[in-house]
Order: C-alpha cells, then structure tokens, then sequence
C-alpha cells in the first residue's frame, strides 16, 4: 500500500498546474463548507441561545390545549394548584432541571393617561425567571442592581417600541388595563422600573411584572400559572429531558403538555432554511469534488495508456492497477481536503479575531463563527469517499485494458 | 524440457468483416539461456508471436507452452502474475516513465509487484544499472539521456524482477547502428551473467549477427531457423 501512495502522489504530480488548480477547485469547496457551516451553525447557536435564554426557555409546559391558542393568551387555560405541584415536583426531582420559572401571561392595556396602546404581558416571580431565562436581564436597559430582583411588585418593564411610542421614561407611572377570565375588567397603576428591549423584533410588545401584580390586576386568589418555562443544566439533554417529560407530564391522557423551544417558536423555520442552505453548499462541494476528480482521472487514464499497458505488460495485476488509480483519486482527495480544512478553519479563526456583529430582528448578533469537529470529519469523509468513487469508473476502464492494445496505442 | 514450446500456434485477427491471420500453424522450441532472435519484413508476425510468448495474447489455435505451462489457459490476474514472475519487457520505443528518474523507472517493477525490501531492492537496482553502466546517470530523467541510455535503462527495468525470459521487440530500431550494437552487447552480457533468456525481434540484418539461434518469420510462417551458436 506504501508504494501505491507514493507512486500516486508521484503521478499526480506529473501535471504540476493541473494538479494544483483541481486540487485549489476542490480546497475552495471545503473552504466554503467550512466557513459557511462554521457562520451558520453559529448564527443558528447565537439566535437558538438569545431565545431560550432570554424568553422561551428550552421548554415549556402548559395546561393541555393552550397552546392551539396560544395567540390569544387565553386565561381559561391554566394549570390548576394540583398540576402546577405536580409539574413542580416532578421538575424538582430531575438532576438535568437547572430552573423553571411559572409564567402568568395575557393581554392588556398600557396608558400613559394620555394613550393607550396593548402589551403583551408575563406575570412571574423574577428570581425564578432570572434562573430559567438569564440573559433576560442583558436585554433590561438601565441599572439592573439584583439580577434575581429584575422586577418588584409596583414595578414594570417596558418594552421599547412602547415606551418610545406612549413617550415614556423610566420613573413614570403607567396604567394596566386588564380582563379576567370571568370579563371582569381591572386596572393597576405601575412605576416603569426598566426598558426591555425585545426579542422579537420591533413590533414586539412583551412586558413584565410581578406576578403578585399580575394576580391583583387579574384578580386572582391564587396564582392560575399559564405556562412553566424550563432551563436545563445542558441544552444538550433536551431530548432525553422532553422525552421523560412528556412521558409523565405530557401523555394524552395528562391535564398537562409538553413542547421543546421547537414547537413554540417560529424561529424554528428559520433555522431549517439554514440547515437546508448548509446541506446545498455540501451538495455543491460534493459536485465539485465528483466532476473534478472524474475529469482529472480520467484525462489521467487517456494520456497514460501506453504506460498503462507497460505496467501491465511488466505483470502488474488488473486490481493493483485498478487501486493505483483509486488511490490517486483518493491521495488528490485527501491534499485538497488538508488544504481545505486548514485554510476554512484559518479563516474561521480570523473571522473569531475580527468578530463579526450584526443585528438581526432587534437582537444583537456577534458570530463566533466554529464549526464542529464532526462537521469537519463529514467534510473530510465525504470529499474522501466522492474522491474514491469518482475514480472508480476511470481505474476500472484503466484496469480492464488488455496490455496488448494499450501498449499498441498512439 | 524446453522453456518455450509452440505447437502449431495461429492467430487471427478481427478487423472489422476482415479476418487477419497474423500467424500460420506456427512450432518453436527455445531452451534456457538462448539468444533467440526473430527476424522478418513488417506484417510478418514477429510481434504477434512476441505478443503470445510473453503471455500478452492468446493464440487463435495451438498451445504456448512455457516451463510446461499451458499459458493460453490463464486469465487476465494469472497471465499477470506469471508475466511478474518470468517474463521481462523491453520496448521499441523504451516506454520509460517520463516523470521518474533512471534509478526509479528500474524500481518500478518492485514497487508495482511489491517485490523485495528496500535494502535489497536498492541493493539489486544498483547492480543492474552498473551492469547497464548506467550508476552516473541514475538521478536522471529520461529526457536528459540519450536513445541508447534510455535502451539499457530499459533493460535494467527487464531484469530487475529476475525473469528467466525477456522479450525485446524491435529494441535497436530507435538507435543508430553503433548504439544498437551496444544494447545488443548488453544484453548478451545480461544473458550470461543472469542465465536469463532473451528473445528479441528485429528486422536490422546488420543486428541478425548477434543472434545465436536465428528464425525468419515470412507472412505469419517460419521459413528459416540458424543455429549460430555464437557466445
């Protein structure tokens, strides 16, 4: 096998150019799988992280049938006092369970005495949210003292379009409008603790308060949990947690259901489309490679024939001639993929240095751009596999030519 | 037991509807350590019968037997092996590879038939470029060495796997008189050092002097065999 690779390598380099310009075609599209895979898994990582910990959590368990309306916030929906204990302690008892955080939230009005405008609105107890979503406070502008007391009773944050639209300023006193599940309607009066600027974008409209104003504004006895947001230790346990979650919790014939960040949020589409463009540039290297190597190889088997009969002639048998062709497919595979792999990660590192900022739908996105180590074995594996299959048809031909005739030939 | 035998060996040609025989119910009988030269006009079927003798091709009829071994039976891997193992070729036109050097167009074989370790390897190609003469040139690329020089690289490149036959069809034609006499000289030398057999086909009359057992080969037939007996 030694001599093989060598006499390959030795071959390939025969045509100095042409060798380095298919090997430069085919480094450039593991160049591309590298770069583009390592900003989009990033951007894909970056927008995942600022949802779940900032908003959705990494899941969520609702009284069965809320989310179908979800839209319109019912508050007929809720968990009853037995089901939230038994979501609590069934939480409590998982080790992957880093935190969750039971969620009041509904619709109201926001008025400044002047004008009113809506807000979406999630009543809940700040040091538990501070647990479950904590980069929620990274999004408060102004002084946020005690991460675990982001909001206190009285208090409200206030998402930015809002404040700018009812011209207001922390300090100021709001009023909340709001109606129960009976139609009763109430109002409170709140103190702007905070700006919170939005995950959604700039048309979203989602506040917080405590959940004791919540209750008062709802009026409710006892705090009637619309959803309970969960945050794992690792996010890559999501599966196994879900899983054993919606076994217990989220059965059909369970009060209560379970979602991943997946179901809930639209970002989810988003995500897929990326998916889908990284497997689109994998499909592009993967023709390049196969176009490359089969135009290469098999110009290699034409211009060589004379020689291919003289090694055949000389008692080189049909399968060693065969697997020197392969192996030259496969050792120009193998040199672009090095190339390719040094040079894509040599510009995700440089990207890292640089850093790449942007915003995106109101978030503030800084690529760390990385990619995987198994995303780069696939490359590698891939490119690899296609190398060796490419040359396949030309060393089959190479092997099956009767030496007479290849030595005979012009 | 004879080396080589040929029981009345043809070979036919398809050409398109036109049926070519090349050879005509041809016999030949060659002992180890020969110098066997076949002589004849172009189209007569010296290389047809070099074609089947070193196992290239099958004979249409009749037998090749070689060491007793009815070569017209093997497949494509086994005439492949037993070529590896017996028979050594040097081409008309030298079929050097243009891109390795003198040293490693000689390796070739032993790297292809993984043949040796490196020590012996190395041991056994320098012996056969000193017996070729040609050590100082053995960096060199084909291109920087002259017809003759490529010639007994060529020959080297024959013997290196230790055949008991070459088969050499038309060397000299390439190179001028003195230069093919060279290579001639050369290889009976090899012949008498190595115990090899060497069977070549040219149709030079100035070459045909070196021979030791002469064939002429007429339209696909043997018209004539000499005995020279020359060593």
């Amino acid at each position: 096998m030694g001599n093989l690779l060598k006499i390959s390598i030795r071959n390939l380099f025969r045509y100095k150019r042409r060798t380095l310009l298919t090997s430069s075609l085919i480094a450039f599209g593991v160049v591309l799988v590298i770069v583009f895979g390592g900003l989009a898994i990033s951007f894909k990582t970056q927008m995942v992280g600022i949802l779940i910990n900032t908003s959705l959590g990494d899941l969520q368990i609702h009284k069965r049938g809320y989310v179908e309306s979800i839209d319109n916030l019912p508050l007929n929906v809720t968990l009853s006092t037995t089901e939230l204990v038994t979501v609590e302690q069934k939480l409590k008892s998982m080790p992957e369970v880093a935190a969750y955080s039971p969620r009041i939230k509904f619709g109201a009005m926001i008025s400044n005495y002047a004008q009113t405008s809506n807000v979406r609105l999630s009543g809940i107890y700040p040091e538990m949210e501070n647990g479950t979503c904590p980069d929620l406070i990274k999004r408060i502008k102004g002084n946020v003292p005690d991460p675990s007391r982001f909001v206190k009773p009285g208090e409200i944050l206030v998402p930015e379009n809002l404040m700018k639209g009812l011209s207001l300023q922390a300090g100021n006193e709001v009023v909340l409008i709001a109606t129960n599940k009976e139609g009763s309607v109430n109002g409170v009066t709140l103190r702007i603790a905070a700006v919170m600027e939005n995950v959604f974008g700039p048309s979203g409209k989602d506040g917080y308060i405590h959940i004791q104003d919540a209750m008062t504004l709802l009026r409710m006895d006892q705090p009637e949990i619309v959803e309970v947001a969960v945050h794992l230790k690792k996010f890559s346990q999501l599966t196994n947690v879900s899983d054993e979650l919606k076994q217990q919790l989220g059965a059909p014939s369970s009060p209560t259901e379970v979602h991943t960040w997946e179901q809930l949020s639209p970002f989810v589409s988003i995500a897929r489309i990326v998916d889908l463009l990284i497997v689109v540039v994998k499909f592009i290297l993967i023709s390049i490679v196969l176009v490359s190597i089969l135009n290469i190889m098999t110009m290699s088997v034409y211009e060589r024939i004379s020689e291919i009969g003289t090694i055949a002639a000389i008692g080189t048998p049909p399968s060693r001639i065969l697997a020197l062709f392969l192996v030259e497919g496969f050792s120009m595979g193998l040199l672009s993929t090095v190339a390719g792999t040094v040079v894509g990660l040599g510009v995700l590192w440089l990207m890292n240095v640089i850093k790449i900022s942007f915003s995106f739908g109101g978030m503030n996105i800084s690529l760390a751009p990385s990619i995987p180590a198994s995303e780069v074995l696939w490359v590698v594996i891939i490119v690899m596999l296609v190398s060796v299959f490419a040359s396949a048809q030309p060393a089959y031909k190479a092997s099956k030519m009767e030496p007479v005739d290849a030595l005979g030939h012009v | 037991m004879k080396l080589i035998n040929l029981q009345g060996v043809t070979k036919r040609y398809q050409s398109g509807e036109v049926s070519v025989t090349a050879l005509k119910s041809v016999d030949v009988e060659i002992d180890t350590r020969s110098f066997v030269t076949f002589i004849g006009p172009s189209g007569s079927g010296k290389s047809t019968l070099l074609n089947l003798i070193g196992c290239l091709d099958k004979p249409s009829q009749g037998k090749v037997f070689i060491n007793n071994v009815d070569v017209g039976l093997f497949n494509r891997t086994e005439a492949a092996a037993f070529r590896g193992k017996t028979i050594g070729f040097v081409f008309q036109n030298f079929n050097l590879i243009p891109v390795l050097t003198v040293y490693e167009n000689v390796e070739y074989p032993l790297l292809m038939l993984d043949r040796l370790p490196p020590k012996e390897r190395r041991d056994r190609i320098l012996q056969l470029l000193e017996k070729v003469g040609m050590t100082d040139q053995k960096d060199k690329y084909p291109n920087q060495i002259s017809g003759g020089q490529k010639q007994r690289v060529a020959v080297a490149r024959a013997l290196v796997t230790n055949p008991q036959i070459v088969l050499a069809d038309e060397p000299t034609a390439n190179l001028d008189h003195a230069t093919a006499f060279k290579v001639i000289n050369i290889m009976h030398e090899m012949k008498n050092a190595f115990g090899t057999t060497f069977i070549f086909s040219t149709h030079d009359p100035k070459i045909v002097g070196e021979a030791e057992i002469l064939y002429t080969l007429e339209d696909g037939m043997i018209t004539h065999r000499e005995i020279k007996n020359k060593q």
